[in-house]
C-alpha cells in the first residue's frame, strides 16, 4: 500500500492483491488493485464550510424533448420535476446549465450559450425556466454531447465537469458515426451519466456513451423514479474533488498489458482506452474522483523468467495532470512476479483475482443470454442466464440475482439450472441488461 | 601531478618512478583506466543502470538485496549465508559473536535459523530469532551462566520474539500463508574447551575433525522432522522413513504456534582439532551424512572458516541451490594433548564397517530448562 497526499487533495491508497508466485514458464501475472479516496469528498471527516464543492465544479443536464417524451406525458412532467430537484441538490456556486434535446440542442437555462452560478436568485429563474422542456422533435444525441461541451469549454475554470443525458428513444436522427465524433470530441472534456427512461431506448447506445464518458448508465422505468435518481446523481456529482485522474501502468520491457478492467462497483473495460506516458507505461482513464473505492483488474504478460526469480510486473499509479504539463502521483501499488517450484504457492488462486473473473463473466453471461433470446435461440440464452444465476449465486450477487430471477425461473441457483419465464416485461429485460455490470466486492 | 606515495586504489607504498603500483596494477600516469571510473551499479539481468527502489527500471527484475548474500567473520567463527537458486529471497538468517566470560576467558557463539516457508514472514522470523537468541547468549555468558543454561534461555528468547510476531499488528495477507511467523534454530557455544549445541526443527550441527582418518566426522543434531521420529519410534527404518514425501515435514520449530517448544541441547569436550559446523537444510539436503559433507570441508577449514563456510555455499549452490543456504563454521583447537585425556567416542576411530556412519552422539545431553 502506497499513498502520496496533499492536505486539500483527497488521500489515494493503493492496495495490490495477488497471487505473485508463477509456476516455471508462467508468464501471466494478474492483481486486483483496490484504489481508495479519501479525505476530498464530501464525508472526509474534514469540515466543509469554505472548501465546500461548488466553485470549480460544473453540471449540465440535458432532457430529452423529443416528441415521445409526451407519450405518456408523465414522463415530461418527471423530468421537469426531476430538473427542479436537482437544481435543488446542487449547492450555491456550482456552474449550471439544462439544455433540452430533441435534433438539435437548445439551452434552456441560462439560454445565453455560458452556464448560469447558482445562487438564490439564478436559482430560482432556473426552475422558472424549466417550462420551455416541452417536447417536440427528434433525437440526435451527438447535437446535446456537442452543446454540453461548448458550455463547459466556456468556462476553464472548472474542474469537475459533470453531464446528466437523460433520454427515453434511440439516437435514430443521425448516423453512429456521427454520436461518435462527438465522443470523441467530449472524451476526456467531461463526464457524464447517463439514464434510459421507459424502455424504448437501446441499452447499448447508452452504455457506449456513458463508457466513453467514463459515467454510469442506468434505466429509470418508472418516470417517477427520476426525481430520487437525479437527486442521487447531483449528490454523487457534488462529491467528487479531482477529475482527469488516470491510472498509469508500468510494465517491464517484453512485457505485454493484456487488459485493464474497472472491476468494482460495475465491470468498464479499460484496455483499449491506453494512452502512452512515457517509457514502458501508459494511461487509463478513471474520470473523477470523491470519497470512493473502486477495483480495477490488470492482467499483464510477462517474459518467463528462471525459477527464483522476482520481476516488478506493473507499477500501478494513479496520476493527476497538472496544468502546466507534470503529472502529480497520487498513490502507488506494485504487482509482483516470483517464479518459484513450489506448487503449493503457484497454483493457489487469489481469492480477489478469482472474485472478479467471475463478475466479469457473469456481466458477459447476461449480455451473451439476452442476446440470444433477441435472436431467438432459445436454448443459448436459457443457458447463458443459466451460467449468470450460478455465478451470481456463487459470488453473492444478490442484487443481480434478483434481477435474473425476473427474467428466469430459477430450479437450482448453486446448478444454474433455469427456465426462461413466460411474459418476461421489457422492463424487467432492460433493467437486467442495464445492470448486469454491477459488481460486489468480495465477501470478506 | 603531485608525487603519489601510496596507490590510490589499494593503498600499497609507491616509489617515486612507479608507473603502476605492483600491488594491485592501477596506472599512476595518464589517462584513466577502467579502474579509475566510478562504478554505475547496472542490472545483473538486463545490464540496465536505471535502477530504483531496488527493481530495474528497465526489465523489471528485483536487484540484488542485502541478505541474498551475507558473510561475516569474528575472531572464533565466520558465517555465510546465500539466497541459492531457486528461492526469491533469502528466509535464512545467522549471527556471529564473540563474548566473555567474567573470568575474562573468550567464548564464541554462533546461531543459525531457517524461516519455515509454509509460514507469514519467515524472513523476518529467522532473523528476529537471530537477533534475540545473540543477544541473550552474549549477556548470559557475560553474567556466567552455564553454557548449557545460556543456550535454554536463548531458545526461550528467540522463541518468545518470533512468537510476539504474530501479535505485531501486521495484517494477514489474503490468500495466502497465514500460519503464525516460524522459524528452526540450532546455535554453538564454544567456550573454555567445550561446545554447547541448541536446536529445534532441522538446521543441524556437525562436527568435523582436521583429521578424518582417525577420528570420525559426526551430526550432532537429531532433526524435529515426521522421517526422524518415525525412525525414533522404529515405525520405519532410515530409507523407507526419508523417502516418504512427509520425510522432511519438521516437528519442532520457534513461534506463535509451536506446541510444546522442546528446545535440545548437547554439549562435548573435543579432544581433536577440527571444526563446528552449524547449518540450514539448504546445506546439509546436498550431502546428508556426516561423512559425506566432511568430504566437502576444506582441510584447512580450522584455519580458514570464512574460505571453508564460502565453499560449503558454493558447493550446495553448485548442486543446484534449491533452498536457501547457511552454515557457520567455529574453528575448534583444544589446548591439551591428546595423550592428557581418555578417548571419548568422539575421538576414536571406529569400526567403518560397523559402525552406522550417521549416528548421533548425544553425550551429555542437558536436562531440559524449567521455563
Amino acid at each position: 500500500m502506497a499513498s502520496l497526499s496533499k492536505p486539500d487533495a483527497p488521500r489515494f491508497d493503493v492496495d495490490v492483491f495477488q497471487n505473485e508466485y508463477l509456476a516455471q514458464g508462467a508468464r501471466e501475472v494478474n492483481a486486483i488493485v483496490t484504489v481508495t479516496a479519501t479525505g476530498g469528498g464530501t464525508s472526509g471527516g474534514r469540515p466543509l464550510g469554505a472548501a465546500a464543492p461548488g466553485p470549480g465544479t460544473a453540471v449540465v443536464l440535458v432532457i430529452d424533448c423529443s416528441g415521445s417524451m409526451e407519450h405518456p406525458n408523465t414522463k415530461m412532467r418527471n423530468a421537469r420535476e426531476a430538473t427542479a430537484a436537482a437544481i435543488d441538490t446542487l449547492p450555491d456556486g456550482v456552474a449550471f446549465a439544462v439544455v433540452a434535446g430533441t435534433n438539435r440542442a437548445e439551452d434552456v437555462f441560462p439560454g445565453n450559450g455560458t452556464l448560469a452560478v447558482l445562487d438564490p436568485y439564478t436559482r430560482i429563474h432556473a426552475k422558472e425556466a424549466l417550462h420551455r422542456l416541452k417536447p417536440s422533435g427528434g433525437t440526435s444525441i451527438s447535437t446535446w454531447i456537442d452543446r454540453a461541451r461548448k458550455l463547459f469549454d466556456a468556462h476553464p475554470g472548472t474542474t469537475i465537469r459533470h453531464a446528466v443525458l437523460l433520454t427515453d428513444g434511440r439516437n435514430e436522427h443521425e448516423t453512429p458515426a456521427d454520436l461518435q465524433r462527438a465522443l470523441d470530441a467530449a472524451t476526456g472534456a467531461f463526464t457524464a451519466d447517463c439514464r434510459g427512461v421507459g424502455t424504448d431506448w437501446e441499452v447499448a447506445e447508452l452504455r457506449r456513451i456513458s463508457s466513453a464518458l467514463l459515467g454510469t448508465v442506468d434505466i429509470v422505468a418508472e418516470p417517477s423514479g427520476l426525481a430520487e435518481d437525479f437527486r442521487a446523481m447531483m449528490a454523487t456529482a457534488i462529491g467528487k474533488q479531482v477529475a482527469d485522474v488516470a491510472l498509469r501502468v508500468w510494465t517491464p520491457a517484453n512485457a505485454r498489458v493484456k487488459f485493464v478492467k474497472q472491476a468494482a462497483p460495475a465491470v468498464e473495460d479499460l484496455t483499449e482506452r491506453r494512452t502512452e506516458a512515457g517509457p514502458r507505461a501508459g494511461d487509463y482513464p478513471t474520470g473523477s474522483w470523491g470519497d470512493e473505492s473502486r477495483d480495477y483488474h490488470v492482467c499483464v504478460e510477462v517474459p518467463a523468467a528462471a525459477v527464483g526469480n522476482e520481476m516488478l510486473a506493473a507499477r500501478i499509479s494513479l496520476v493527476l495532470p497538472g496544468p502546466d504539463g507534470t503529472t502529480e502521483v497520487l498513490g502507488q501499488g506494485l504487482v509482483r512476479a516470483v517464479w518459484t517450484d513450489d506448487l503449493a504457492s503457484s497454483t493457489r488462486i487469489n481469492p480477489q483475482v478469482a472474485h472478479y473473473t467471475g463478475q466479469a463473466e457473469l456481466a458477459e453471461s447476461i449480455r451473451d443470454g439476452l442476446e440470444a433470446h433477441r435472436a431467438g435461440d432459445l436454448d443459448r440464452a436459457t443457458a447463458r442466464l443459466g451460467a449468470a444465476v450460478r455465478l451470481a449465486h456463487a459470488s453473492g450477487n444478490e442484487g443481480t440475482l434478483k434481477l435474473l430471477r425476473k427474467v428466469v425461473d430459477v430450479v437450482d441457483a448453486r446448478e444454474g439450472t433455469v427456465r426462461f419465464r413466460k411474459n418476461v416485461s421489457e422492463a424487467d429485460s432492460m433493467t437486467l441488461e442495464t445492470r448486469s455490470t454491477k459488481t460486489v466486492r468480495v465477501k470478506k | 601531478m603531485p608525487q603519489q606515495t601510496e596507490c590510490p586504489t589499494c593503498a600499497e607504498p609507491l616509489g617515486p618512478q612507479d608507473a603502476f603500483c605492483g600491488a594491485c596494477g592501477t596506472a599512476l600516469t595518464g589517462p584513466p583506466t577502467l579502474r579509475d571510473l566510478p562504478v554505475v551499479p547496472s542490472c545483473p539481468n538486463c545490464g540496465s543502470t536505471e535502477l530504483a527502489d531496488g527493481w530495474c527500471q528497465r526489465c523489471g527484475h528485483a536487484q540484488p538485496r542485502e541478505r541474498d548474500h551475507q558473510e561475516h567473520e569474528v575472531t572464533g567463527v565466520a558465517a555465510v549465508s546465500d539466497r541459492g537458486l531457486r528461492h526469491h529471497r533469502n528466509e535464512d538468517a545467522f549471527g556471529v559473536a564473540g563474548a566473555e566470560c567474567p573470568d575474562g576467558a573468550p567464548a564464541v557463539i554462533a546461531v543459525v535459523c531457517d524461516g519455515v516457508s509454509s509460514s507469514a514472514r519467515p524472513d523476518e522470523a529467522s532473523a528476529t530469532a537471530v537477533t534475540a537468541a545473540t543477544d541473550s547468549l552474549v549477556a548470559a555468558l557475560k553474567a556466567g551462566r552455564d553454557p548449557g543454561q545460556a543456550m535454554h534461555e536463548a531458545i526461550g528468547a528467540a522463541n518468545r520474539a518470533v512468537t510476539a510476531l504474530a501479535h505485531d499488528g501486521t495484517p494477514a495477507e489474503p490468500g495466502r500463508h497465514n500460519n503464525a511467523p516460524a522459524c528452526t534454530y540450532v546455535s554453538a557455544i564454544s567456550a573454555g574447551g567445550l561446545v554447547t549445541i541448541g536446536w529445534v526443527g532441522d538446521t543441524r550441527a556437525y562436527w568435523i575433525p582436521d583429521d578424518r582418518e582417525s577420528a570420525e566426522p559426526y551430526r550432532l543434531t537429531e532433526d524435529d522432522s515426521w522421517a526422524a521420529r518415525m525412525v525414533a519410534a522404529k515405525l520405519m527404518d532410515e530409507a523407507e522413513a526419508y523417502a516418504d514425501p512427509r520425510a522432511h515435514a519438521i516437528t519442532g520449530w520457534l513461534g506463535a504456534d509451536a506446541e510444546d517448544l522442546d528446545p535440545h541441547t548437547v554439549s562435548f569436550t573435543p579432544h581433536v582439532p577440527g571444526v563446528l559446523l552449524i547449518c540450514t537444510d539448504g546445506l546439509w539436503n546436498y550431502a546428508e551424512a556426516a561423512t559425506d559433507l566432511a568430504f566437502f570441508v576444506r582441510a584447512d577449514a580450522r584455519t580458514e572458516p570464512l574460505a571453508a563456510a564460502r565453499a560449503l555455499v558454493t558447493f550446495a549452490v553448485e548442486r543446484g541451490g534449491h533452498d536457501n543456504i547457511t552454515v557457520a563454521v567455529l574453528p575448534i583447537d583444544p589446548q591439551v594433548s591428546p595423550a592428557d585425556h581418555d578417548d571419548t567416542l568422539l575421538d576414536v576411530p571406529l569400526p567403518r564397517a560397523a559402525a552406522d556412519t550417521d549416528a548421533t552422539v548425544p553425550l551429555r545431553r542437558a536436562e531440559p530448562a524449567a521455563n
